[in-house]
Order: C-alpha cells, then sequence, then structure tokens
C-alpha cells in the first residue's frame, strides 16, 4: 500500500482548482444560508449562469474582462429575478422554487431550441484561450515535490482561485462584521421580529441572495476555465447539495467554516478513491467482490459515513461554537 | 385591591369609541375577517398619548389580530387607521417600526444565536452601517459605539446588563420577555404595544416588568397591551378597552369598567364578576 499516493491524492484534491471552485461557491452559499437563512436549493444556477455568461461572451468575440462581468452581473441579476417573486414566501417554499428555478434553467440551456446560443447538450468549448494566456507560468512545466506535483497550467488556476477564495472571504467577513451582517443574522433567527424592529427583512434577503449569487458566479467562471468546457450536465442539483454538505460540514454561519469544509469534503472524497482504487488492485480479497467500478462508487458509502459521524458527534460544523448550537436549541 | 392611579382620568365619557383629547392612534371602520369568522370589527377607537391602554378580552377577541393589522403585520379588509395624524394601512410592518410603532409578541420572538447585546443593536435606529452600502464603505463605527451606550444603558435598567454576552437563547422565559420589551425600545418608539408582556412569566418579574411598563409612560411613550390578568390591567391601566367577538363593547377607566355589567359578562363570566370588581 503506497499511503504516501493516497495522502498525495487527497492533499492534491485539496489545493486544487477544483477545490477552490467549490469554496468560492460555498462562501456565496454560506452568506445566503448560514447567515441570512435562506434556503436556496438552486445554488448551481447561479455558477451556471456565470460560467455561460462569460463563456457565451467570450464565443461571440466578447474579450475577457468583458466575458467575466456579463457572468458576474448575470449572476447577480438571477439573483434579482429569482428573488422578487420568491422571497417573500416561506422558507420551505422559497426552496422549493429555487430548486425548480435551476432545474428549468438548466433545461433550456440544454435544449435544442438554445443550441444556437448555448451548444445545447455539447455546451460551449475554447473560451478560455485568453485566460490561459496570461498564466505567467509555464503550462507544461512541472511545479512541487515527490509526490505532490501539479503542471504550471493547473497552477494558474491554483493561483487565481485560492486569490479569490481570498479576497471572497475577506468580503463577506467584512460585510458579516458590520451592522448589516448583524440584520441579516437576525432575519435568521426570526423573520418577524426583525421586521417588528424596522428592518426591511425583504431587502437584506434580495441583497443576500444577489451578492451569494454573484461570488458563486464567480465560482461557475473558475471552473469554465478549469475544464476549458462548459456543458450543462456539470450544472446538476447535486452540485447545489454538495455545497451545501461543504457548509454545514465547516460550520454554516462561520466566515472560515465554507472554505475548510470545501477543502475537509475533498480531501476525503479524492483520498478514499485513490484508497479503493488501490485496494482494488492490491487486495485479493476485495479485487474478488469488487470491481474497478465499483470500488470507485464505495468512496461515497465512505464519505457518507464520515459525515454521518460528524452530524451526530458534531452537528454544529468544524467550525462553528458549541455553545451557539445549544442557544438555538432552547 | 384598589390601587390609586398615578394620574387623573382620562375626562371622557366612559363608552365604545368616544373621542378623546390627544389621541396617537385613532381607528376607524377596520375590519378583518378570517373565513366565515369576523375577527376585527372596529367602528371607531381612539388610544390617547402618554396613557397605558389596555386592551382585554376573552381568548379570540380579535386582541392579536388588532395588534397585526396596526403594525403592518396583516392587512385589514376595510378601513383605516391614522397614526400621529398619518394614515397607514397598507403600509409594511418595517415602516409601520421606523414611524415609531413598535411591537412585541405573545410568543417571545428573541434572536437566540444572537448575543444580548446584539439583540439590541439590531434595533437600533441610526446605524449607517446597516445598509448594503454603508457596510462596504465603513464608518459606522461612532453610531456603534453610541448605540452600543444606550443598549447598555436601557439593559442596566431591565436588569439584563449581567447578561449582556451571553446568547439570548440562554435567557429564561421571563427575562426574554424582559429583553424583548427592551430591545423595543431601542427603536425608539413614540407608541410600544406589548403582546401579552407577563404571561409566563414569574410574580416577581412580573411587578418589575409593570415598573418598566409605568416608565415608558413617564419617559413621555404610549403604551397599548393585551393582558388576561386583571390584577394586572386594573393596578397599572389608565385606560381599559373590552374587545370582544371582534367588537369594542366597552372602554373607559379600569375601576369602571370592573363594574360594568356587559364586560363582566362577556369577558369574566356571569359567576366570577364580584371576585374581580
Amino acid at each position: 500500500m503506497e499511503w504516501t499516493q493516497i495522502l498525495a491524492a487527497g492533499v492534491l484534491a485539496t489545493i486544487g482548482p477544483v477545490t477552490a471552485g467549490y469554496a468560492l461557491s460555498a462562501i456565496g452559499l454560506n452568506l445566503q444560508f448560514g447567515y441570512a437563512g435562506l434556503l436556496n436549493f438552486g445554488h448551481v444556477a447561479f455558477m451556471l449562469v456565470g460560467a455561460y455568461g462569460t463563456a457565451m461572451t467570450v464565443e461571440f468575440g466578447g474579450p475577457l474582462w468583458l466575458g467575466l462581468i456579463v457572468g458576474i452581473a448575470a449572476a447577480v441579476l438571477l439573483g434579482l429575478l429569482l428573488g422578487i417573486p420568491t422571497l417573500r414566501l416561506r422558507a420551505d417554499y422559497f426552496a422549493i422554487t429555487s430548486i425548480a428555478a435551476a432545474e428549468v434553467l438548466r433545461l433550456v440551456v440544454r435544449s435544442s431550441w438554445a443550441e444556437p446560443l448555448t451548444g445545447g447538450v455539447f455546451g460551449i468549448q475554447g473560451f478560455a484561450g485568453d485566460f490561459h494566456r496570461l498564466n505567467p507560468f509555464p503550462a507544461s512545466e512541472l511545479y512541487g515535490f515527490g509526490q505532490f506535483v501539479v503542471t504550471g497550467r493547473s497552477l494558474w488556476v491554483i493561483v487565481v482561485g485560492w486569490a479569490l477564495v481570498l479576497l471572497a472571504t475577506l468580503f463577506v467577513a467584512r460585510l458579516i462584521r458590520s451592522p448589516w451582517g448583524r440584520v441579516l443574522k437576525a432575519i435568521r433567527e426570526d423573520e418577524d421580529a426583525t421586521r417588528s424592529l424596522g428592518k426591511n427583512v425583504f431587502a437584506y434577503k434580495l441583497q443576500a441572495l444577489m451578492i451569494g449569487g454573484g461570488i458563486a458566479g464567480l465560482a461557475g467562471i473558475l471552473f469554465a476555465f478549469e475544464q476549458q468546457s462548459i456543458y450543462p450536465a456539470g450544472f446538476e442539483p447535486r452540485i447545489t447539495f454538495i455545497l451545501f454538505v461543504m457548509v454545514i460540514l465547516g460550520g454554516a454561519g462561520s466566515i472560515w467554516g465554507a472554505v475548510l469544509g470545501a477543502a475537509v469534503f475533498n480531501f476525503l472524497f479524492f483520498a478514499t478513491d485513490t484508497l479503493m482504487a488501490r485496494l482494488q488492485a492490491n487486495v485479493d480479497w476485495i479485487e474478488a467482490i469488487l470491481s474497478p467500478a465499483e470500488a470507485g462508487l464505495i468512496k461515497y458509502v465512505l464519505v457518507g459515513i464520515a459525515l454521518m459521524l460528524l452530524i451526530v458527534f458534531r452537528p454544529q460544523g468544524l467550525l462553528r461554537s458549541r455553545d451557539e448550537s445549544r442557544a438555538d436549541a432552547s | 385591591m384598589r390601587v390609586v392611579l398615578m394620574r387623573p382620568e382620562l375626562d371622557t365619557a366612559h363608552e365604545p369609541g368616544v373621542a378623546k383629547p390627544d389621541p396617537v392612534l385613532t381607528i376607524d371602520g377596520m375590519r378583518k375577517a378570517f373565513g366565515g369568522l369576523l375577527a376585527v370589527d372596529i367602528d371607531h377607537l381612539e388610544i390617547q398619548r402618554n396613557t397605558i391602554t389596555s386592551l382585554i378580552g376573552p381568548n379570540g377577541a380579535g386582541k392579536t389580530t388588532l395588534f397585526n393589522l396596526l403594525t403592518g403585520f396583516d392587512t385589514p379588509d376595510s378601513g383605516q387607521y391614522a397614526f400621529e395624524g398619518e394614515l397607514l394601512v397598507g403600509i409594511a410592518a418595517h415602516k409601520v417600526a421606523q414611524r415609531g410603532m413598535v411591537r412585541t409578541f405573545q410568543l417571545t420572538k428573541v434572536l437566540p444565536r444572537l448575543s444580548v447585546l446584539d439583540n439590541m443593536l439590531v434595533a437600533a435606529k441610526t446605524q449607517p452601517g446597516a445598509t448594503f452600502r454603508g457596510a462596504i464603505l465603513g464608518g459606522w463605527h461612532s453610531a456603534e459605539r453610541q448605540n452600543r451606550e444606550q443598549a447598555m444603558d436601557i439593559l442596566q435598567r431591565f436588569g439584563l446588563a449581567a447578561m449582556t454576552n451571553e446568547y439570548a437563547g440562554s435567557l429564561s422565559g421571563g427575562q426574554r420577555k424582559l429583553l424583548e420589551m427592551a430591545r423595543a425600545l431601542m427603536v425608539k418608539p413614540t407608541v410600544v404595544m406589548l403582546d401579552e408582556p407577563t404571561a409566563g412569566v414569574n410574580p416577581v418579574l412580573v411587578q418589575s416588568l409593570l415598573e418598566h411598563v409605568k416608565d415608558l409612560r413617564e419617559s413621555g411613550m404610549t403604551v397599548l397591551f393585551v393582558e388576561h390578568d386583571m390584577d394586572v390591567v386594573q393596578s397599572i391601566s389608565d385606560w381599559v378597552v373590552v374587545v370582544a367577538e371582534g367588537h369594542v363593547i366597552a372602554e373607559g377607566p379600569p375601576t369602571v369598567i370592573a363594574r360594568n355589567p356587559a364586560v363582566i359578562e362577556a369577558y369574566l363570566g356571569k359567576h366570577r364578576g364580584e371576585d374581580v370588581a
């Protein structure tokens, strides 16, 4: 058993661009769910809109910077359009409408009717060139040591991704530590009480949805650049639920919780993936009962068990204080 | 037990819908039905400024519904009400609060996962940092300091100063009632509407709570409160409005109301009247 390889797979995934993208999106969800209490089950739609906004702009000849602006603006606008009719609804109805809206959006993008614009099921490719041309690291060079090696191309996405994660975290921290953030938390605790104190609850929820949506849009753009192609199947509802797991894992309503949750989740996910592949290949009795494909699926079971243990023994998440969750229960 | 009133009784007739010399709140033809049930049906009602007015009536009489209608948490089917001479029907709840009419809730609504101090600060009226723009630009710290001072002042008065940094969710039921009332004061209201502030509070705390209610009046506010305990109503109110089945059936000073046969029948039941009067 090559334990270092398993560890390396986990660590590389944890610092990798995918984790940065998830962390960024989770920061947006944490603002909505962890602070404002919005049960946004359509979070992936913001990533979709961001990614497609950028890709379509670049594909139709727009420069990269314009693509970025369009992508983020489209995600913020989605927050506005989704929020106006739905945020007056009760929390559970908002959850239902948001997941429905996200699915409708994905199916529209995927439809043959939209194919001239979105590429339909095949999506859009070849829009990330400008982004990768900005890369100061030689793309095929290897960076790192021992097992921990990434290509220059990957390093560029990693640097940009984690810089965005840092900026978004600081931005959200500034908001949350302000009186504005306090009102947001008050809304999470009790909407009617907050309203009775003269606060326009609807406007705050709308702002939280739009800001969180804009951050998720940026995450979608990062994923698009990383993969250099986008297609509707990449924006299925399970992405939203993985993000919820990350936010809850790290501690909903804690500044660094979303980032830590994304890192821990991806570490567990990719380390167990490699672990199972190695076990399947090297241990006879496991090889006898599991095919390589089946061994690959076991990682979901293991990650699921790990998450269940966490929820049982630390329901408030990794970073939130125990006292706070006790106050909630009483 | 008869308690001497702290101020002369209102010099008006003791009949439903009577005009008051200086009403802060005037209700006209307000109706609200839930299906076939007419929950509130008030032809005319005035609330005198700077008094403690109790709203009493049997369960289901429409008291809480009236509170909801007045504070924008519900909209009437028809009718008007004016606060400080300004018509308010159809205005959102948060705007009603901003204009100076603040309510508490029958089932206490503290913000459990916020500290007691943060519960207070959320309600602060002047805080530029409470807007998104203000939060981004910064420069809200001086307002925060002032609000904090004011909050500590009020918490001191309400005997909650020792709990400042505790989560509100860790407070006892009585302390939550106190916090809710204290928090309402951060909005700097002219009218405070208390929905059963003494429900589920132990007798010792009730006394201090009632002292606070009187203090509100002494500092110039108008208090409108729903109460079931007749001893409390007798001891504290300047004026009592009796509601039954959505209508105002009587109003007057507490001593007069306690003797009113219609009230005794509707609210207390025929056989219990003697105990109260």
